[in-house]
C-alpha cells in the first residue's frame, strides 16, 4: 500500500478503462465550462466594478442571438455526452454469456458467492484474470447493491428478481466489494474482497476448496429432496413440462404470453407456478415460496440450466 | 424623493403586538416571519445532525454507534429536505415579498396561509416525536422493503410527518398561484413580473402537481405496513421498485422546488448589484417554466442501477440532459448580466455570485450523473452527495441567505453590518467548497454514502471535509448573531436602501400592514437600472437619479 493521498481509484477491468475514458472526458468538459463561466465572471467583475472607468455604452440589447446560440451549443454538447454514456451503459448492462457464471446472494450484511463447481465463499470472491465473469445477483431480504470500484461496475440487487453484472478483470490483485444501497444497521460492513488470480493460481484455488459436487449437482440433489423430480422427471406419470432443454428456450404460457426461460423465469416458476402456468399443462404445481432460500433457489436454477446443456449434447 | 411617510411606528410588526395578534394574524408578512422562526429551528436541528455526521466521519472509527449514526443521517435528510429547504424561500421570502412585488395587499387566501403555518408546525411536531421516540434508520428515501419490514425505527411517524407537511406545501403553493394570477396591480403584466415572482410561480406549479404523489406514497407505505397488502414487498407480491418510482416522481421535482425560487432570488440580486437589466429576461422566464415542466420527466435517473429496463434508462438519461439545457441558459444569462454593469460586491451580491459558481459546479456534475455509464460507477457514492449539496446548499441556501440580507432592511427596517455580512458570505463560500469538494474525490474513489466507517486511506479527504464543515458552521451562525444584533442596534433603513426597482421598495421599511398606502400602478418591467449614469427607474415609472 502506498502512502500517497489517494486521488484516483485503481482500475482493474476492461469495463473500468472504458468508463474512465468517458469520465476523464467529462471532467475536461466540466473544467472547460467552469473556467469559461468563472473567467467571465472574474473579468466582468474586475472590469466593470463600481467606479471603474470602463465604458458601459452599447450594451448588448438583442439577446436572442445569444440565447439561441448557447441553447443550441449546449444541446449539441449534451447530446454527444448522452450518446457516449448511453452506448457504454447498454454495453455494460447487456450481459454477455460470460466465461464463468457465478451466483451471488446478498443478505444483511454479507455477500455469499456460489461457483459453478460448487465452491462457496462469503465476502470473498476468487476469479481468474482475463476471463469474462457473469454474476447473477439475488437478495435474501432488502435491496443491496453490488459494487466493485476498481471494475467501475455496480448493480442493485432487488429482492424478488435476479440481476446480472459482468466484468473482465485485466489485473491480478485484491479489490474491494461494497454494498452501496443502504441496507440497515451494518450496511457499512457489507464489504468484501474480490481476488483476481492468474489462471494457474485460480485452478489451484478451486481444487483447494475440496468440493466434490458442482453447483448443478447440488441442485440436482435438492431437486430430488424437494420432490420436484416426482413430476418433472422424464419418466414421471404426472403431466408436467419437461425441463431438459428448457433454459434459453421460448415458453408459451397459459395466458397467451411468451417468456424466455432465463434465470428469472425459472425462479418465478418455482415461487409463483400458478402465475406462469405453461400452455397445455394443468395448474397443479405447488408454490415453493418461503421454503427455499435464495442460495437453494440458485442451485435449482443452476441444475435446470445444466439440463439445457445435456439436451445440446444429445443433439 | 423626500416623500417618505413620517409615521414610522405604524408598521405591520408594531401595529398590534400581543401574542394573539401574531398567532391569529392573517398578514402574509407576519406569517412569513413565523415561518422564518419555524424553519430556522429546523435548520439548527438539521445542522446539528450534519455537525454530528462530520464529527463522526473525521475518523474511520467514528464517534457514534452505527445505529445512532444511521438515525442521524436519516434525520438530517428528512429535516433539511422537507422542513428547511422546500419551505425555505417560498414560505418566507416568497410569502413576504410576492404580494409586495406584484403590488397586492396580501395573498389571495390569508387564512389558508396561516393554516399552512399551523399544519407545517404540526408536521414538525410529529417529526420531533419520531426523533425523540428513537428516530428512523432508513435514510430519508424510505426505500422498501427496508422501511416496511426490516427497519426498527419510527418510520410510520416520520412518514406521517412528511405526509402532513405536504399539505402545508400545497396550501402555500395554491395561494401563490391564485395570488399571482388574480392580484397583480394594474399594469403588472406577466412580461413585467420580477423574476423572483416567476420563480415562485413556477415552483408553485411544481409543488401543486408533485406533492400529492408524495402523499400517496406515504399513505401506501402505511397501507402496506399495517394491512399487509403487497405493494412494495416482493414476499407479498409487491415490487420494491414501485416505491422508488413513486418516491422519485415527487422527490426529483422536489429538487427543482428547492432551486427555482433560488434562481429567482439570484436574478433580483444580480440585476440590482450589477446595476443593469438582467440579460435575456424572457429567456429566463421560459427557462424556468421549461425546468418546471421537464422536471417531471426525469425521475428515473435516480434508478439507473436499480434494475429498470435499459431502454427506460436511456430515455430518462436523455430527458435529464434536456432539463440541464435551461439551467445552462440561466447560468450564461447571469454571467452575461455582469457585462458592462456597475458591479458592487455587497454581501447579497457575494452570495449571488457564489450561488452561480456553486450551482454551475453542481449542474456540471449533474451532467456527469446524467451520463449513464458514469452514473453506474458513482451512483450512491459521495460523488452524488457532493453533487446534490452543491445544488441544495451551495445553490438554495446561498440564495436564501443572499435574499435574506437583501430584503432584511425591508422586513425589519434595519440595516445589517455590511462588512461582517460580507465576511460571513465569503466564509460560507470557502467553507462550503472545502466541505463538499473533497467528497467528489471520495466518491470517485468509491466511498459509498451512508457508511458509518471507511478504510483509513480515505481519511485525508474526510478530515478536509469535516474541517470545511466547521468553517461553514461559523459562516451560518454569524448571520444569526449580527442580524439579531441589527434588530435592536442596526441603523434605520430608508424605504429603498439599495436603490432597487421593485414595487416592494416603494413603501416604507418596514411596510405598513396593507403594504401600500395606495395601490401602485405599474408602468414598466423590472430591472430598469442604468450603469452609465447610476440612475434607475422603479416599476411605477418614476426615474431616480
Amino acid at each position: 500500500m502506498n502512502h500517497w493521498i489517494p486521488f484516483w481509484p485503481r482500475t482493474a477491468a476492461i469495463n473500468g478503462i472504458v468508463v474512465d475514458n468517458l469520465y476523464i472526458a467529462e471532467v475536461a468538459v466540466c473544467v472547460l465550462i467552469l473556467a469559461m463561466v468563472f473567467g467571465m465572471m472574474l473579468t466582468f467583475g474586475i472590469r466593470y466594478r463600481r467606479g471603474s472607468t470602463a465604458s458601459r455604452a452599447d450594451r448588448a440589447k438583442k439577446s436572442w442571438y445569444f440565447e439561441i446560440g448557447w441553447t443550441v451549443g449546449t444541446l449539441v454538447a449534451f447530446l454527444a455526452l448522452f450518446v457516449w454514456g448511453a452506448a457504454i451503459y447498454v454495453w455494460l448492462y447487456k450481459s454477455p454469456a460470460g466465461d464463468i457464471e457465478i451466483y451471488a446472494v446478498g443478505k444483511q450484511w454479507m455477500w455469499k458467492f456460489q461457483h459453478p463447481g460448487g465452491q462457496r465463499e462469503i465476502d470473498d470472491l476468487h476469479i481468474p484474470v482475463d476471463k469474462t465473469i457473469r454474476l447473477v445477483l439475488a437478495s435474501q431480504d432488502v435491496i443491496h447493491s453490488f459494487f466493485v470500484p476498481a471494475f467501475r461496475v455496480k448493480h442493485d440487487v432487488v429482492p424478488g428478481t435476479y440481476e446480472t453484472v459482468w466484468f473482465t478483470p485485466n489485473k491480478t490483485g485484491t479489490f474491494k466489494i461494497e454494498c452501496t444501497q443502504f441496507c440497515g444497521l451494518q450496511h457499512a460492513t457489507m464489504t468484501g474482497d474480490v481476488t483476481v488470480l492468474e489462471p494457474a493460481a485460480y485452478a489451484q484455488w478451486l481444487t483447494r476448496q475440496g468440493v466434490h459436487e458442482s453447483l448443478a449437482q447440488q441442485g440436482e440433489a435438492l431437486f430430488r429432496e424437494q420432490g420436484c423430480s416426482g413430476c418433472h422427471d422424464t419418466n414421471s406419470t404426472v403431466h408436467a413440462p419437461t425441463l431438459a432443454g428448457l433454459y434459453g428456450s421460448l415458453v408459451h404460457l397459459q395466458d397467451g404470453s411468451v417468456r424466455r426461460a432465463d434465470e428469472q423465469y425459472i425462479r418465478d416458476c418455482i415461487l409463483l407456478p400458478r402465475t406462469f402456468t405453461v400452455a397445455g399443462y394443468p395448474p397443479v404445481m405447488p408454490s415453493f415460496a418461503g421454503q427455499l432460500g435464495e442460495d437453494d433457489l440458485l442451485k435449482l436454477v443452476a441444475y435446470i440450466q445444466s439440463l439445457a446443456a445435456d439436451k445440446d449434447s444429445i443433439r | 424623493m423626500s416623500s417618505i411617510a413620517v409615521d414610522p411606528p405604524r408598521n405591520y410588526a408594531s401595529e398590534e403586538n400581543t401574542i394573539a395578534s401574531w398567532l391569529l394574524t392573517r398578514d402574509h408578512k407576519r406569517i412569513a416571519l413565523m415561518f422564518f422562526a419555524s424553519i430556522t429551528a429546523f435548520f439548527f436541528i438539521g445542522g446539528a445532525a450534519a455537525t454530528l455526521i462530520r464529527l463522526h466521519l473525521a475518523t474511520p472509527a467514528g464517534l457514534l454507534q452505527p445505529s445512532v449514526y444511521n438515525r442521524v443521517f436519516t434525520m438530517h435528510g428528512v429535516v433539511m429536505v422537507w422542513f428547511f429547504l422546500i419551505p425555505s424561500i417560498p414560505a418566507t421570502l416568497g410569502n413576504f415579498f410576492v404580494p409586495m412585488m406584484i403590488g397586492a395587499h396580501d395573498l389571495a387566501f390569508p387564512r389558508i396561509n396561516l393554516a399552512s403555518w399551523y399544519v407545517f408546525n404540526l408536521s414538525g411536531l410529529v417529526l420531533l416525536y419520531a426523533l425523540v421516540m428513537g428516530g428512523v434508520d432508513t435514510g430519508w428515501t424510505f426505500y422498501t422493503p427496508l422501511s416496511t419490514i426490516y427497519a426498527n425505527g419510527y418510520v410510520f411517524a416520520a412518514a406521517m410527518a412528511v405526509f402532513i407537511n405536504g399539505f402545508s406545501t400545497i396550501m402555500t403553493a395554491l395561494n401563490f398561484v391564485v395570488t399571482i394570477h388574480r392580484l397583480r396591480a394594474p399594469g403588472m403584466l406577466w412580461t413585467r413580473l420580477p423574476l423572483f415572482v416567476w420563480g415562485i410561480y413556477s415552483v408553485s406549479v411544481v409543488m401543486l402537481l408533485a406533492t400529492p404523489v408524495l402523499a400517496m406514497d406515504t399513505l401506501l407505505l402505511a397501507v402496506e405496513q399495517f394491512l399487509q397488502v403487497g405493494l412494495f414487498d416482493p414476499s407479498h407480491g409487491g415490487d420494491p421498485l414501485l416505491w422508488q418510482h413513486m418516491f422519485w416522481f415527487y422527490s426529483h421535482p422536489a429538487v427543482y422546488i428547492m432551486i427555482l425560487p433560488a434562481m429567482g432570488v439570484v436574478s433580483e440580486l444580480i440585476a440590482c448589484y450589477a446595476r443593469r437589466p438582467i440579460f435575456g429576461y424572457s429567456g429566463m422566464t421560459i427557462a424556468m417554466m421549461a425546468i418546471a415542466v421537464i422536471s417531471f420527466f426525469v425521475w428515473a435517473h435516480h434508478m439507473f442501477v436499480a434494475g429498470i429496463s435499459i431502454y427506460a434508462a436511456v430515455v430518462f438519461s436523455l430527458m435529464t440532459f434536456f432539463v440541464a439545457v435551461p439551467s445552462a441558459i440561466k447560468v450564461f444569462n447571469w454571467t452575461a448580466s455582469l457585462h458592462k454593469g456597475s458591479i458592487s460586491f455587497d454581501a447579497p451580491m457575494i452570495y449571488a455570485l457564489g450561488f452561480v459558481l456553486l450551482f454551475t459546479i453542481g449542474g456540471l456534475t449533474g451532467l456527469m450523473l446524467a451520463t449513464l455509464a458514469v452514473d453506474v460507477d458513482v451512483h450512491d457514492t459521495y460523488f452524488v452527495i457532493a453533487h446534490f449539496h452543491y445544488i441544495m446548499v451551495g445553490g438554495t441556501v446561498s440564495a436564501f441567505f443572499g435574499g435574506l440580507h437583501y430584503w432584511w432592511p425591508k422586513m425589519t427596517g434595519r440595516l445589517y453590518p455590511e462588512m461582517l455580512a460580507r465576511f460571513a458570505a465569503f466564509l460560507t463560500f470557502v467553507g462550503f467548497n472545502l466541505t463538499f469538494f473533497p467528497q467528489f474525490i471520495l466518491g470517485y474513489l468509491g466511498m459509498p454514502r451512508r457508511y458509518y466507517t471507511y478504510p483509513p486511506e480515505w481519511q485525508v479527504w474526510n478530515v478536509l471535509s469535516s474541517a470545511g464543515a466547521s468553517i461553514l458552521a461559523v459562516g451560518y451562525l454569524l448571520p444569526l448573531f449580527y442580524l439579531g444584533w441589527s434588530l435592536i442596534w442596526g441603523r434605520h433603513a430608508s424605504p429603498n436602501p439599495w436603490r432597487a426597482t421593485g414595487l416592494e421598495w416603494l413603501t416604507s421599511s418596514p411596510p405598513p400592514t396593507h403594504n401600500f398606502e395606495r395601490t401602485p400602478v405599474v408602468a414598466i418591467g423590472p430591472y430598469s437600472y442604468d450603469p452609465e449614469d447610476g440612475s434607475y427607474t422603479t416599476q411605477d415609472g418614476v426615474r431616480h437619479v
